[in-house]
C-alpha cells in the first residue's frame, strides 16, 4: 500500500474513533438528562403541600409524610450505626494496619462489601435480625425500623471505612511524629490529632454514605417493610421513600405513579444534592492540599 | 523533701504511661473490633442466607439448581430461569456498555479541552448517583413504551437475519431482557467509565507523548499504548460492572415482566434472581421462602467471586505503580 494510502486510512481510523468517543459522550449525558428531565416534570406536576402533610394510608388523596418520617428516621439509625463503626474501622486499617496482611484483607472485602448486592443485605438482616425478634416475641414485632436501619447501615459501612482509611492516608507523616516525640499516646493522638485533621474528609465519607443508603430501596423491603400510617417507633413496620414509590409504581392507579414521581423527585434531589455538596467538600480539601 | 518530690514524680509518670498503654491496647483492640465488623458482615450475608436456603439447598440439591420449573402451588423449585435471566441481563449491559464508556473515558482523557473535562465527567458521575428505583421508573414508565416502538423494527430487521434473527423476535410489549438490559447499561455505565477515566490518566504522560511525537494518531495513541498499559485494570472495570449488573434489584425487576421462562428471545419477558426475591418474598411462606433466600445465597456467592476478581485485576496496575 502507498503511504498515502496509509496515512489517510489512519486519518480516518481517528476521526472515527473521535466521532464515536463524542458520540457516547452525548449518548451518555443524554440518558442523564433524560431521566432527570422526566423526574423533574412529572415530579414537579405532582407536587402538592399534601405530599408533606398527608400520610401514604389515604392513597390517591395521600402524600408521603409517614414515608418520609420513616426515611429520615432509618437514615439517622444507619448513620448513627454505621458512622462510628466505620469511623473506627477506617482509622484502624490507615494507622494500625496501613501495611499488614490482615489489614490489606479487610481493605480488599471492604471494597467487595462496597458492591455487595444489597437485596442479600436486606436477606441478611432479615434473618439475623427480624426472624430472631419475631421469634422471641411471639410475633409481636417483626419487620422494623431498626431492622430497616441496620440494613441501610451494611450499605453505609463500607463508604464510611473507605474514605476514612483514604483521609487519614493523607494527613502527613510528620503530624504522627511530631506529636508521638511529645509523648503524646497514640489513642490521644488518633483522635485528637489525626481525625481532627482528616475530619472534613470524614464528613464527606459520611454524607456519600447517607446519598448511598437514602435511595436504596432493595434491603427495606422486608427489613422494615412498609407501614401506611405515621409510625416513629423503631421497632414498628416503618415506611420509607424508597419503598412507597416501589410500591406505587408497581400499582395499576396512575394517581398514585403521579405522587410515586413525586417522591422519586423529593429523594433524587436530596441525593443529588447530597453528592454535590460532597463533590464541594472535597474540591476544597484538594485545593487546601495543593 | 526534695527526694521525694521527685520519687512522687517518678512514679507519676511511671503509672501514667502504665496507663496510656492501657488505654493503647483498649484502644487498638476496639478499633480492630470495628474493622472486623467488616469481614463478620461478609460472612453473616453468606452463612445466614446458606441456613435460610439450606432445606432447597441441601434438600434437593442439584434438582434446585438445575431444574427450571418454579411453582408455589407444587412447591417444586428450580432455579434454571432466574439464574438465566440474572446473566443474560447482565450480559446484554456489559456488551451495551462497554463500548460506550471506552468511548467516554476516551473522550474526556485524550479528546476533550480541558475545560469541559470536568463538568462532563461530574455529569456521567451524577447517573451513578441516582437511586435505581428511580431508573426503575423511568424504566417502566417511560422506556418501556418507548422500546414497545422500537422492538417490532428489531424483529422485522435484526429477526430475519438467521441464527441471531432469533434474538429478536417475539411480542413487541416493551417489557423482557433487553429492555432490563438497556437499562441496566445506563445503570452500570458511569461506574466502568470512571475505573477507565481514572486508570487511563495513570498512564506516564511521556508514554504517551512519545507515541504523539513519533506521529501518532490519538486513536493509535489509546489502542496502542494506553489500553496495552491498563488492560488489566479496564478488564478489572468491567468485571467490577458486571458485579454490580448481577446484583441489581430495582432497576430490573418492574422491567422484566416477572414470568419463569428460559427462551431464545431477548425480547422475551422473563425474571432474575433479585428481582425474584423483590417480588416474592413477602407474600412466599415455608419452601418458597427457603427458595428464595437460597437464591440470594447463590447471587451473593456469584458476585463476591465476581467482584474478588474484578478487585484482583484493578490492583494489578496499583501495584505497578508502586501503591
Amino acid at each position: 500500500m502507498s503511504s498515502r494510502g496509509l496515512y489517510i486510512r489512519r486519518r480516518i481510523s481517528n476521526a472515527m474513533a473521535i466521532t464515536f468517543a463524542a458520540a457516547a459522550t452525548l449518548l451518555g449525558l443524554f440518558f442523564l438528562v433524560w431521566i432527570l428531565w422526566l423526574t423533574l416534570v412529572n415530579g414537579i406536576s405532582a407536587l402538592h403541600g399534601s405530599l408533606f402533610t398527608r400520610i401514604t394510608a389515604y392513597g390517591p388523596e395521600g402524600g408521603l409524610a409517614n414515608a418520609i418520617v420513616g426515611s429520615l428516621m432509618m437514615d439517622l439509625i444507619a448513620l448513627l450505626i454505621c458512622t462510628p463503626i466505620g469511623v473506627m474501622a477506617g482509622t484502624w486499617l490507615a494507622e494500625y494496619a496501613r501495611l499488614t496482611r490482615l489489614g490489606t484483607v479487610i481493605r480488599f472485602l471492604n471494597d467487595i462489601l462496597l458492591s455487595a448486592p444489597s437485596i442479600v443485605l436486606g436477606l441478611f438482616v432479615y434473618m439475623v435480625i427480624v426472624l430472631p425478634m419475631s421469634n422471641l416475641t411471639q410475633g409481636a414485632v417483626s419487620f422494623s425500623g431498626f431492622a430497616g436501619g441496620v440494613a441501610l447501615a451494611l450499605i453505609g459501612l463500607p463508604v464510611i471505612v473507605r474514605t476514612t482509611d483514604e483521609m487519614l492516608q493523607l494527613v502527613p507523616g510528620t503530624l504522627r511524629e511530631a506529636a508521638l516525640s511529645l509523648g503524646v499516646p497514640q489513642w490521644k493522638l488518633t483522635v485528637q490529632i489525626l481525625l481532627r485533621a482528616a475530619s472534613s474528609g470524614i464528613v464527606t465519607g459520611v454524607l456519600l454514605a447517607l446519598a448511598r443508603l437514602a435511595g436504596e430501596t432493595a434491603p427495606l423491603l422486608f427489613t422494615a417493610f412498609g407501614n401506611n400510617f405515621m409510625s416513629v417507633d423503631p421497632l414498628d413496620k416503618m415506611a420509607s421513600v424508597p419503598v412507597a414509590i416501589y410500591q406505587y409504581t408497581n400499582d395499576p392507579d396512575p394517581a398514585l405513579h403521579a405522587i410515586a414521581w413525586a417522591g422519586a423527585l423529593v429523594v433524587t434531589l436530596f441525593v443529588l444534592a447530597l453528592s454535590l455538596l460532597t463533590r464541594l467538600f472535597v474540591s476544597r480539601k484538594k485545593a487546601s492540599y495543593e | 523533701m526534695q527526694l521525694t518530690h521527685a520519687r512522687q514524680f517518678a512514679r507519676d509518670s511511671e503509672r501514667r504511661s502504665h496507663a496510656d498503654a492501657r488505654h493503647d491496647r483498649i484502644f487498638r483492640r476496639l478499633l480492630k473490633f470495628c474493622a472486623l465488623l467488616v469481614l463478620v458482615a461478609l460472612l453473616g450475608a453468606a452463612l445466614s442466607t446458606l441456613w435460610g436456603g439450606r432445606e432447597v439447598l441441601f434438600g434437593q440439591g442439584l434438582h434446585f439448581l438445575t431444574s427450571d420449573a418454579w411453582n408455589p402451588v407444587k412447591d417444586d423449585y428450580g432455579a434454571l430461569a432466574p439464574i438465566f435471566g440474572t446473566v443474560v441481563t447482565s450480559l446484554i449491559a456489559i456488551v451495551l456498555s462497554v463500548p460506550v464508556s471506552f468511548g467516554v473515558a476516551m473522550f474526556l482523557t485524550e479528546i476533550a479541552p480541558n475545560w469541559m473535562r470536568g463538568p462532563v465527567s461530574s455529569a456521567i458521575e451524577l447517573l451513578a448517583g441516582i437511586p435505581s428505583i428511580i431508573y426503575g421508573m423511568w424504566g417502566l414508565f417511560v422506556f418501556v413504551p418507548f422500546m414497545s416502538g422500537i422492538e417490532p423494527v428489531l424483529s422485522d430487521t435484526l429477526g430475519k437475519i438467521p441464527l441471531i434473527g432469533r434474538l429478536f423476535q417475539g411480542p413487541p410489549i416493551g417489557l423482557g431482557l433487553l429492555t432490563a438490559g438497556i437499562v441496566l447499561a445506563v445503570m452500570i455505565l458511569p461506574f466502568i467509565t470512571s475505573v477507565m477515566r481514572e486508570v487511563f490518566q495513570t498512564v506516564p504522560t511521556r508514554l504517551k507523548e512519545s507515541a504523539y511525537a513519533l506521529g501518532s494518531t490519538r486513536w493509535e495513541v489509546l489502542w496502542d499504548i494506553v489500553l496495552p498499559y491498563t488492560r488489566s485494570a479496564v478488564i478489572g472495570g468491567i468485571i467490577l460492572g458486571l458485579g454490580r449488573a448481577l446484583g441489581e434489584t430495582m432497576a430490573v425487576t418492574f422491567v422484566l415482566g416477572n414470568s419463569y421462562n428460559i427462551t431464545s428471545s431477548l425480547l422475551m419477558p422473563g425474571t432474575s434472581i433479585s428481582s425474584s426475591i423483590a417480588n416474592e418474598f413477602n407474600e412466599a411462606v415455608g419452601l418458597h421462602r427457603s427458595a428464595l433466600i437460597a437464591l440470594g445465597f447463590l447471587l451473593f456467592v456469584v458476585t463476591f467471586i465476581v467482584l474478588l476478581i474484578a478487585r484482583l485485576m484493578l490492583r494489578q496496575l496499583a501495584k505497578r505503580e508502586g501503591k
